[in-house]
């Protein structure tokens, strides 16, 4: 089994979710080759050299210096031509999404999206909301998967070592049909989220904006940060960059202490991966509640003000 | 690009074949005798609008025929659902722009605009939250991860996949609700692909995780979140 791994630069750093896909393409297991495109290379190469792969290809071209749509479909499918491998993988990022189908479509190639769990040749995705999962296989003798975040852990990537070699994409500049801009955020982040050990996220459960000091009381008392899902944002009650989920931060704490959040799947995906879930809400039947490892079920707004009294008198 | 021409998908990841009994059985009929038989409402369309939401769980799916923004406009405030078209359906139709949902809410492939795009020799964004539209060119505001954008100016013809809340889909008024009726509506066949991936079994998914559930009264609560903090997460 070949397996080509297209990693992702995420400013400068390998994407957390190449990892994962890392630790997928050991799990199943073959021969790995991992692809490596834009002007981050060097440091991501660094980052790859400690792990065990067969074979880093590295992508340098002025067309690709940063991601484009057009370029990348271009040079992947250059790279699987060459390569031919059985099996092309990647995170499920908003990256994959924008031009992995463009690759299947060019190369008639099935794509498998937004995998939870691969057992042998049939693969687990979410349906119908992700109310339901469904086993998806495919006949074709080759595949493009992705995984969704926390599918496989980065913990479980084995270590080693690995050559590089640089792949000559022919690349010209009728191939790219748009340009992106510089990357940009409206408000800068003032917290890390995606490092913090200890989180407290706010929800819709917090009632109004005039309760939101609750959970940095909360978050102060444990030494945490806050982040909250995306109404909150929408709402305008906190920044953007507090956003936990699909659309904004992934995280995988110690410790994830949802306040009233009802656990959509655009959220979950974002903390899933958290080491303990600790949720507070007051809908029984709320969907936070089936990835938490404690269920509080009652009023944010009546037990977090004596829990941070309690904290703060011991 | 006087004659933009526009279609709209969306969520259209599934194909399914939509009968009379499953339209019966969703409560659309029902749905619709309410409107009709409630004599206390004025018939403004918001209200049979809003009924219709409420009444059933009824899906409308639409294909071909969508030649403007304002028959776009009409079909999803209308509550269009899906917009069903295979590329075969649009390949000669020449459209400039191509707007498709993100991902479809069953089976949430989220491939639909970029392969029709790549298919048809279009430039493709993902994840639009804001357009600026002129003559030659589409300049699409993306969203990234963790609270990034970034605008990418694609060529024309263009294929863009919207993220979701980016609007609020307008009402439409009662004229248009009967002039619908008069739009054509064309259906095409589709060819015979090969089909290379299959679902084999849907189910409920079991969760591994044993979730220890609080629902006491509130001081054995808090004693119990202290205990979880310090002995078992161990937070200080």
């Amino acid at each position: 089994m070949d397996i080509l791994v297209i990693i992702e630069d995420s400013r400068g750093l390998m994407h957390r979710m190449s990892k994962e896909a890392i630790a997928g393409a050991q799990k199943i297991g073959g021969s790995i080759t991992a692809l490596v495109i834009g002007d981050n290379s060097d440091a991501i190469l660094n980052e790859l050299s400690s792990i065990a792969i067969d074979e880093t290809l590295v992508v340098k071209h002025e067309l690709v210096s940063s991601y484009n749509s057009d370029g990348y479909t271009e040079v992947v499918a250059q790279v699987v031509q060459s390569t031919n491998p059985d099996i092309i993988v990647a995170g499920h990022t908003y990256q994959t999404r924008d031009f992995m189908p463009r690759v299947s479509a060019r190369l008639d190639i099935p794509f498998i999206p937004d995998i939870i769990y691969v057992e042998q040749d049939s693969y687990t995705k979410q349906v119908l909301n992700s109310k339901l999962n469904s086993s998806v296989s495919s006949s074709s003798n080759k595949k493009i998967l992705s995984f969704q975040s926390a599918c496989f852990s980065e913990e479980d990537m084995l270590p080693g070592s690995n050559s590089s070699q640089n792949f000559e994409a022919d690349l010209d500049s009728s191939m790219i049909r748009s340009s992106s801009e510089e990357p940009f955020q409206e408000s800068a982040a003032e917290v890390d989220l995606e490092s913090a050990e200890l989180i407290v996220s706010v929800g819709r459960g917090i009632e109004k904006e005039e309760n939101i000091p609750i959970a940095f009381d909360l978050a102060s008392a444990i030494s945490a940060e806050v982040s909250a899902s995306r109404p909150v944002v929408d709402d305008g009650w906190l920044p953007s960059f507090r956003q936990v989920g699909s659309s904004g931060s992934t995280v995988s704490p110690k410790l994830y202490f949802s306040l009233g959040i009802s656990g959509a799947i655009q959220h979950v995906v974002g903390m899933k991966g958290s080491k303990n879930i600790l949720a507070i809400n007051k809908d029984p039947d709320a969907p936070i509640f089936e990835i938490a490892d404690y269920a509080v079920i009652g009023n944010v707004l009546d037990i977090i003000p004596r829990l941070i009294e309690t904290l703060n008198d011991t | 690009m006087n004659q933009l021409n526009q279609v709209v998908f969306a969520n259209i990841d599934e194909q399914e074949p939509w009968t009379i009994d499953s339209y019966i059985a969703s409560g659309c009929y029902e749905a619709w005798k309410n409107i009709l038989t409630n004599k206390n409402d004025s018939y403004k369309p918001e209200n049979i609008i809003e009924k219709m939401i409420n009444n059933s769980n009824v899906k409308i799916q639409i294909g071909g025929g969508v030649r403007t923004l304002d028959t776009i406009d009409y079909y999803l405030s209308f509550g269009i659902k899906k917009v069903i078209l295979g590329t075969a359906a649009i390949k000669d139709e020449n459209f400039d722009l191509i707007f498709s949902g993100l991902q479809s809410d069953d089976m949430g492939m989220g491939q639909t605009g970029v392969l029709v795009g790549e298919l048809l020799g279009m430039s493709t964004a993902t994840l639009a939250i804001e357009t600026e539209i002129d003559k030659e060119k589409i300049r699409v505001k993306r969203e990234l991860e963790s609270g990034w954008f970034q605008w990418v100016t694609l060529g024309s013809p263009a294929s863009v996949s919207i993220q979701s809340g980016i609007n609020q889909p307008r009402y439409p008024s009662l004229k248009g609700i009967m002039g619908a009726k008069k739009k054509e509506i064309k259906i095409v066949q589709s060819q015979n692909a090969e089909k290379n991936q299959s679902i084999e079994k849907v189910f409920v998914p079991q969760t591994s995780k044993e979730t220890e559930i609080i629902d006491t009264d509130l001081n054995s609560t808090i004693d119990r979140i202290v205990e979880i903090l310090k002995s078992e997460v161990k937070v200080f």
